[in-house]
């Protein structure tokens, strides 16, 4: 289903968008608070788009320095060309270790390669770990937000879920025994597994370490608890020193949630005693992604979701319309280089109005890269012979002012002649729900004939 | 000082209003324009909607039409930022390059490069700006919310001239109204709802009349608000600035 379909479903229940609507910018405007108590907040995201370009210019010295260092510390390191080989590596480390249950932290890696259901199907159990992850998962769908995964989700129907699934009682939603009863139920889940998986939000060149950011502490106590600790990264987490933290953990949390600093930025470098540490370093259509000039700074994303929080079309069409891991305007610049025609509604679900160019804390320019998906896709996808059509007669119209001033006049007297039950039927979508401007006598052409002669 | 005055194709046959009230507005501030007669689109529904190669002619055309003046000004803020931003699909000559430096929306040229602030304008109601995106985060015409900077707009410099004008302040200053070119038809759920959050932020904030820099954006609320019969006027800011009721 197109992203706009997917979205007017959404919006059938205008209660529940505008409650979605008014969350994400209530977190919107966190950040807004956030941000603007920080001085030289220009200057940071200068610094962190800067790093970024340059980490990916030179992405190849960085990732065998990162290697290098990571095996120095006795870590683990493998390589995985797509989410396929990512899967296999993972179910082969957790078949060495014989690790039947398994707890996860928030990795929206994971999601993309779609880690869950290829461990399952072996009989692993595989938790979620951060409460929202957690939440979609006992709802088996998907998260429809990179930060706030259950946002579409309203505590009501997290109280049924939890009375279905964790026997519950019936709370009306109350946040604090939901919560109260999630952690009981999670930490059963961390004392029992044997294996703990996170995603990598900034993995550190020159040191070989990399850090993990949860607000819930729940990646440090599947790390900590399980024997074998299994990293999961994209090869465009890397930064290349331990300097350049201070950049990113700074953007980062107030980006995502307004937040001074996420509640636990978690640095791992080697592993304990007696335990087993691995990174699996994955490319998985990124190398693709940063050969294509336009849209390589697509990968400068540190994955705070301001981009949707910001968006008016994503608080308004939820996540799953996006039909993608990643969805919003990030996503819809991501996605298309994986599949362009699967993606080809989404760099049209946008009225480019920038403003998440603008929140982007290491400056993407998402919605210029949007218009430049359109371009391609108009191209490279079969488009509807009407919208073809129709552009290529406008565009010969507006090569030649005297065909337009002859169009012109007729759309305005149809306009004013036309009874409303032929102008809004069904072909002109315009009219659903708005009315068309009523079509004046005399163009501005018209007029300014008109007072020529007159003044001669 | 020669100006091209650049009166966008949808104003030119819908809105002609508003281009008179730009001209003359021109003309009050002593500006000597010109309107070239074989003027019709800059492209941009062709190219905002994935077709940038068949709005070359149209591209070629506001260059030749415009190519012998010092400034373009144009009661829009979309078009003047296609024009700067999109041009890129013709090759750059001398006149395109040119065109493209000196093509100005009508506040920022008013504002900027007039320096002019106090238009002699007379209105005594309560407005409500709908800061439209393009002018906004494209041509920065004014501080944009997510960016940590001074303040400041062209537009409400202007405003704050006006006899009697009132400027309202809105919950949500400078979000999208949902217009959006041909996203307002491909994406019609989500554009209309857009359009009625703003315009309910607009009436919740006590607006008498909603005022932008683009009319593309005011069609698409004008449109709803007649439809819902609600109790605002949509005016474009060159038939306010213009004005001395
Ligand atoms: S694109 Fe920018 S704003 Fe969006 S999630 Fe990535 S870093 Fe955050």
């Amino acid at each position: 289903m197109n992203h706009s379909k997917a979205a007017s479903i959404f919006n059938k229940d205008e209660k529940k968008v505008d409650w979605h609507d008014k969350a994400l910018w209530f977190v919107r405007h966190k950040r807004d608070k956030a941000v603007h108590a920080v001085e030289g907040w220009e200057s940071l995201r200068n610094y962190g788009h800067g790093i970024k370009a340059h980490t990916l210019s030179n992405l190849d010295n960085y990732l065998i320095q990162f290697e290098e260092n990571a095996l120095k510390n006795g870590v683990q390191v493998h390589w995985a060309a797509n989410g396929d080989e990512h899967n296999k590596i993972v179910h082969g480390i957790l078949k060495e270790h014989n690790a039947k249950k398994v707890v996860k932290s928030k990795s929206m890696l994971t999601e993309e390669c779609h880690l869950n259901p290829f461990l399952e199907a072996d009989g692993i159990e595989v938790i979620d770990t951060d409460l929202g992850e957690r939440i979609v998962q006992l709802a088996k769908e998907s998260p429809s937000h990179i930060v706030l995964p259950a946002i579409h989700k309203t505590k009501e129907e997290v109280d049924e879920l939890f009375q279905e699934h964790l026997g519950t009682k019936p709370s009306g939603g109350d946040p604090q025994y939901l919560t109260g009863e999630a952690r009981k139920h999670l930490r059963k889940k961390f004392i029992s597994a044997d294996a703990a998986i996170t995603g990598v939000n900034f993995a550190i060149a020159e040191t070989g370490g990399f850090v993990v950011c949860t607000n819930e502490g729940n990646a440090d106590m599947g790390a900590h608890l399980a024997p074998v600790h299994i990293a999961c990264m994209g090869i465009e987490k890397l930064i290349p020193k331990q300097e350049h933290l201070g950049v990113f953990l700074r953007l980062l949390a107030r980006s995502a949630t307004g937040q001074p600093i996420t509640t636990y930025s978690s640095h791992f470098k080697k592993p304990v005693n007696g335990n087993k540490m691995h990174i699996v370093i994955v490319d998985n259509g990124r190398t693709e992604q940063l050969s294509r000039p336009d849209f390589r700074a697509s990968l400068h994303c540190i994955r705070c979701g301001a981009c949707m929080n910001t968006c008016p079309i994503y608080r308004r069409s939820g996540g799953h319309s996006y039909d993608a891991t990643i969805p919003g305007p990030i996503g819809s610049i991501l996605s298309p280089g994986k599949d362009l025609t699967k993606h080809s509604s989404l760099p049209f679900a946008s009225t480019l109005c920038g403003s998440c160019s603008d929140v982007c804390p290491v400056k993407i320019d998402i919605h210029s890269q949007l218009y430049k998906w359109r371009q391609i896709i108009t191209k490279e996808t079969p488009q509807p012979f009407v919208k073809k059509t129709s552009m290529k007669m406008m565009g010969k119209v507006f090569a030649k002012p005297m065909q337009f001033e002859r169009i012109g006049k007729v759309a305005r007297w149809s306009l004013r002649n036309l009874p409303k039950g032929v102008i809004n039927s069904k072909p002109n979508v315009w009219g659903k729900e708005r009315d068309l401007p009523s079509g004046p006598t005399e163009s501005f052409d018209d007029w300014y004939k008109k007072r020529k002669d007159n003044e001669q | 000082m020669k100006v091209g005055l650049f009166i966008p194709c949808y104003i030119n046959q819908l809105y002609p209003q508003v281009g008179i009230a730009t001209l003359e507005l021109l003309e009050k501030l002593n500006v000597n324009v010109a309107y070239p007669s074989g003027q019709t689109c800059c492209g941009q529904p062709m190219a905002n909607s994935g077709y940038e190669y068949e709005s070359v002619g149209a591209c070629n055309n506001f260059v030749d039409n415009f190519k012998d003046f010092d400034y373009v000004v144009t009661p829009s803020g979309s078009c003047a930022y296609h024009v700067k931003k999109h041009y890129d699909i013709i090759p750059q000559t001398e006149d395109v390059i040119n065109v493209r430096n000196n093509v100005y929306e009508l506040c920022d040229f008013i504002v900027n490069i007039l320096k002019v602030k106090n238009v002699n304008a007379k209105f005594p109601y309560k407005i409500g700006i709908h800061k439209s995106c393009h002018g906004l985060r494209g041509l920065r015409l004014g501080s944009c919310s997510e960016l940590v900077g001074p303040s400041f707009s062209s537009i409400e410099d202007l405003l704050n001239e006006v006899e009697g004008a009132q400027l309202i302040s809105l919950a949500r200053k400078d979000e999208c109204c949902g217009f959006g070119g041909t996203f307002a038809v491909t994406e019609e759920a989500i554009s209309v709802k857009m359009g009625k959050d703003k315009i309910k932020d607009h009436l919740d904030s006590g607006a008498e009349v909603i005022t932008a820099t683009d009319t593309s954006c005011l069609m698409h609320l004008e449109g709803l608000i007649n439809r819902n019969k609600q109790p605002l006027k949509v005016l474009h800011i060159a038939e306010i600035l213009n004005s001395s009721i």
